[in-house]
């Protein structure tokens, strides 16, 4: 048994039976790292020292009896969840050296159940990007084929739990940054509703569509996972004071009852890879097969989507990236000779191409004169998205689609044309806009042999419906069970 | 041709909440340089905002002392500008849909009543504080400030002279100071002030081009500032030129501005809603529970002292300029109630020891029961108000009591005849010059008499008898 591969719930079960220790499990963990991140650079850094104490405390824990289903489990984090002491940069130079003096509340949830923080991985820098080649640091591989991408931007997070490099992960979804790399990797990935996870301590990229998912081997992990991190945080007034079920027991067999909308735009999309639609397509019959009842619904408003996200994202990016300014923290360019000059060259030589790309959009967006023409417009467009949602939510329970158009693509195929890049977030962008939750489940495989998700959206705070849907799904296919040769 | 100015204020009032209006750092004043923050205003990477309901409470008394519409739902949004004082790069305030609008408060000039229109009121953060190394190319942001909330009172162009301004400054002052959300004081900026003036032919006609006046820091700089502004404006009309739309800094050694920026030069703040923050959402709960905490404002107040205790205007004025001066005005009538007495010794002897000595009247060295008993001791005639005088200034060292005090040193006005009249007798024969010019018509001699006469009771003795038996003595 090489304890790398365990699951959460696995590990779980031979920790508490004491057939192994966390010391064990995270020395195995990081042995791990050793001998593949080479080749996939999943990791930015890796804290050894404070993982392997973490797991010291949980064995010790676990050795009187007081465990949760995370003690002593090995977690990494997507670098732009704020670790108290350990080093956070957002996939950016700007942040080389930034240790945060305080903890996510995520981080803080899964400290309190006994988790061991063993790193922090890759992503696009501010988690703008949809294949991790936006890092600030280095390239992140897709651990089932080197050349390709892992997907973006929580692309370390897929690619660290597909390669066995952490037993779970943590990312954060924008417009599709755990569901679209998830699927590129084969993993499961969440995006819960807007408000359910607390923000406090993630990065801001784009606060009102930012939020923090897992990522993991399997759906029953991903609803461990949920239990730990989700609930209202007096620190973010947008968390919901909303109760927060055990999403573990959703994970029951049957999906009779269960009506499944098949929105009728998405099949009309352009673009979309034969290998996906054909995925998904059987996916869906799968799932009729399991009990479920398919209808068609429609998503009128789902091609403004990418236009609205494209205006909205970058522009309280524009904002929340103001703070970078070589002042009080971060990197600071010496070389100038006046404020305006440290400003400009602080900010030119530490943020990357496409961060800059961003905020010139975003503070375009937002100035006077184009404020209702970008902004203003976009924000209806987003109340109409919603609006669709619920519309269609009428007659369904959730909703199934592709995540990505295509399965993971070249690296560097991509690097010139941003607009097609941002065009492939057609399918996961909607659910951000609207504040729903989103899951990407394992569905089978291209003829390349690449991953292919499938995409589960629901009503708001009816994450439980998904793990349903994407439990018996994953119970009757076994897509998960396959791992990537490294 | 003659002119009208018209003038809009812009006022920031510092509010004195415990904390800060989006963490829980402390907001006192005077602290070592940033050691009153925390992640949160210093803008951290990933921290949020939690809005301080108290700033909330403190803005909603104002509104509805300022007789403003409250929004039912109003919203936070960013102000983006680039400047080391502001860590997170915007600074949080209010911009579409402000707490408050539509209000009004009354201002009173030469007897003249006028009220001034308030256009909106809305809540915001403070930013830091730059200082900058004289000697070296070196500046230093002390971030304790940040996010001291502010409130900022935007009023109608409604006002018309720099003296209108005066009295509504003032008028807005006093009323912060009542409702205790805020130290109002100009001087150490917890109250500040930027002008927008401009002119146009006397009567109506539409508002000329109007200028921002910057760094107004007291309320004579203010009303300085205005004039000073006004006569520019006049002049250049006059001379045929025009007004150009700019923001002027007011130089207070030199008094006289010069202009910081143009229009084109404005900044544009890229105001969108701060997505951290949810709308603000407020009910008639909460507004009730505001109403009833809402204190007599001074305008009431003085109205109720012209009416209750029959004061003059001037009076009831400067005693309601004050929540705590009128409650001290109001303690002593209570104890002794003459009005008119209590409000001359206030206005005159105490006031004037307070400012004297810098005090505000919370650090009186005399209470109001001191005070009303020593005019209690005037009026029962049992001290002279030349010895009051003496009474009250030992009252103001010592702090104690006036009965206290007349005991202790034996001053206790002497009103027996028998005695008043030997201590005539001894002076009348010490001084038998005196009292023969006197006899031959130096009649203004009658005041020595009675000078030396008190001065040989050590002033205790009761000036009416004195002059009583003077004139018999000296024979008329
Ligand atoms: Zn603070």
């Amino acid at each position: 048994m090489k304890l790398y591969e365990l699951s959460i719930q696995e590990a779980h079960r031979l920790l508490r039976k004491k057939e192994i220790s966390s010391q064990d499990l995270t020395r195995a963990i990081l042995d791990r790292i050793n001998t593949v991140d080479e080749a996939v650079g999943a990791y930015i850094t890796v804290g050894s020292e404070t993982a392997m104490a973490q797991a010291e405390t949980a064995d010790k824990s676990i050795s009187e009896g007081r465990l949760t289903p995370l003690t002593g489990i090995p977690i990494a984090l997507k670098d732009l969840i704020c670790t108290k002491g350990l080093r956070t940069t957002c996939g950016s130079k700007i942040l080389e050296n930034f240790i945060p003096p305080y903890d996510a509340s995520v981080v803080k949830k899964l400290k309190k159940d006994g988790a061991v923080i063993v790193g922090k991985l890759n992503m696009d820098e501010f988690a703008m990007g949809s294949s991790t080649e936006h890092s600030g640091f280095k390239l992140t591989h897709n651990p089932w084929d080197l050349t390709r991408i892992p997907g973006g931007s929580s692309g370390g997070s897929a690619a660290a739990v597909a390669s066995d490099m952490c037993i779970g992960s943590l990312g954060s979804d924008t417009g599709g940054s755990i569901r679209q790399p998830a699927s590129h990797c084969g993993v499961v990935g969440l995006k819960p509703t807007y408000g359910r996870v607390s923000r406090f301590g993630l990065v801001a990229f784009a606060s009102s569509l930012d939020q923090i998912g897992p990522l993991t081997k399997d759906v029953t992990d991903c609803a461990l996972l949920m239990n730990s991190i989700s609930g209202y945080d007096p620190a973010d007034s947008t968390s919901v004071p909303e109760h927060v079920p055990d999403y573990t027991s959703f994970l029951e067999n049957g999906l009779k009852g269960m009506v499944v909308g098949i929105p009728r735009e998405y099949s009309t999309t352009q673009g979309i890879d034969p290998d996906v639609s054909d995925a998904v397509e059987r996916a869906v019959k799968k799932i009729e097969a399991l009990g479920a009842e398919p209808v068609e619904i429609s998503l009128p408003h789902t091609e403004y989507g990418v236009a609205a996200y494209y205006v909205i994202a970058p522009s309280e990016a524009s904002s929340n990236l103001a703070r970078y300014d070589g002042v009080k923290y971060g990197y600071r360019d010496k070389d100038n000779n006046s404020l305006l000059e440290m400003y400009k060259s602080t900010r030119s030589k530490g943020f990357g191409p496409e961060v800059q790309r961003r905020i010139i959009l975003g503070t375009y967006s937002l100035s006077a004169g184009y404020y209702d023409a970008y902004y203003g417009k976009a924000s209806q467009v987003r109340t109409l998205i919603v609006r669709d949602f619920n519309k269609a939510f009428e007659t369904c329970d959730v909703i199934l689609a592709p995540v990505a158009p295509t399965p993971a693509f070249k690296l560097g195929a991509m690097t010139d044309d941003p607009l097609t890049m941002y065009l492939s977030d057609i399918f996961t962008l909607s659910a951000n806009l609207a504040g729903i939750p989103g899951i990407s489940v394992p569905c089978g495989f291209s003829s390349e042999g690449l991953p292919i998700g499938l995409q589960i959206m629901a009503r708001h705070f009816e994450e439980g419906k998904l793990f349903k849907v994407a439990y018996n799904f994953e119970q009757a296919t076994g897509f998960h069970k396959k791992k990537p040769h490294l | 041709m003659e002119y009208e100015p018209v003038i809009g204020l812009e006022v920031h009032s510092q509010l004195k909440t415990k904390t800060k209006i989006f963490c829980t750092c402390s907001t006192s004043f005077g602290a070592a340089p940033n050691t009153h923050t925390c992640p949160v205003c210093l803008g951290m990477p990933g921290v949020l905002p939690v809005l301080n309901k108290k700033v909330v409470d403190y803005t909603l008394r104002m509104a509805v002392a300022t007789h403003c519409e409250i929004n039912r739902e109003s919203r936070f949004a960013r102000k983006n500008y680039f400047y080391p004082d502001l860590p997170k790069g915007y600074q949080i305030s209010q911009y579409e849909l402000p707490i408050a609008q539509n209000g009004w408060l009354e201002i009173e000039l030469n007897g003249r009543k006028k009220r001034i229109g308030i256009t909106r009121i809305h809540m915001e953060e403070d930013a830091g504080k730059l200082t900058h190394d004289p000697d070296r190319p070196l500046s230093m942001v002390d971030f304790n400030r940040t996010g001291v909330p502010l409130m900022e009172i935007v009023s109608e162009p409604d006002i018309r002279s720099p003296e209108e301004a005066g009295a509504y400054l003032r008028q807005l002052r006093s009323i912060v100071r009542y409702l205790g959300i805020s130290d109002g004081n100009m001087e150490e900026g917890s109250f500040r002030c930027d002008a927008n003036v401009s002119i146009r032919p006397k009567g109506s006609g539409p508002f000329g081009t109007r200028t921002e006046l910057k760094n107004l820091n007291s309320f004579k700089h203010v009303e300085k500032a205005i004039s000073f502004e006004i006569h520019r404006q006049k002049e250049i009309l006059e001379d045929g030129g025009q007004v150009i739309q700019e923001t002027r800094l007011w130089d207070p050694d030199k008094n006289r501005s010069t202009s910081m920026r143009g229009k084109e030069e404005a900044h544009d703040y890229r105001y969108f809603p701060d997505p951290d923050l949810l709308p603000l959402v407020i009910d008639d709960h909460w507004i009730d529970s505001i109403k009833t905490a809402i204190p007599e404002l001074p305008d009431k107040k003085k109205k109720r002292f012209m009416d209750e205790y029959a004061l003059p205007s001037y009076n009831a004025e400067l005693l309601t300029s004050s929540r705590e001066l009128a409650d001290y005005f109001e303690a002593c009538v209570e104890a002794f109630p003459n009005p008119k007495q209590v409000s001359n010794w206030v206005m005159g002897s105490l006031l004037g020891l307070l400012n004297a000595q810098g005090m505000s009247i919370d650090a009186s060295p005399i209470s109001p029961e001191n005070l009303s008993q020593l005019l209690k001791l005037i009026d029962q005639k049992i001290i002279s108000g030349k010895i009051a005088k003496t009474v009250f200034e030992e009252m103001a060292h010592t702090g104690r009591p006036p009965k206290e005090i007349v005991a202790k040193k034996g001053l206790v006005q002497v009103t027996d005849e028998s005695s008043i009249r030997s201590a005539v007798l001894t002076v009348l024969h010490r001084c038998s010059k005196e009292v023969d010019d006197y006899k031959n018509g130096k009649t203004k001699l009658f005041g020595f008499f009675v000078g030396q006469v008190m001065k040989e009771t050590q002033g205790k003795a009761n000036p009416k008898i004195v002059n009583k038996i003077l004139k018999n003595l000296l024979g008329e």
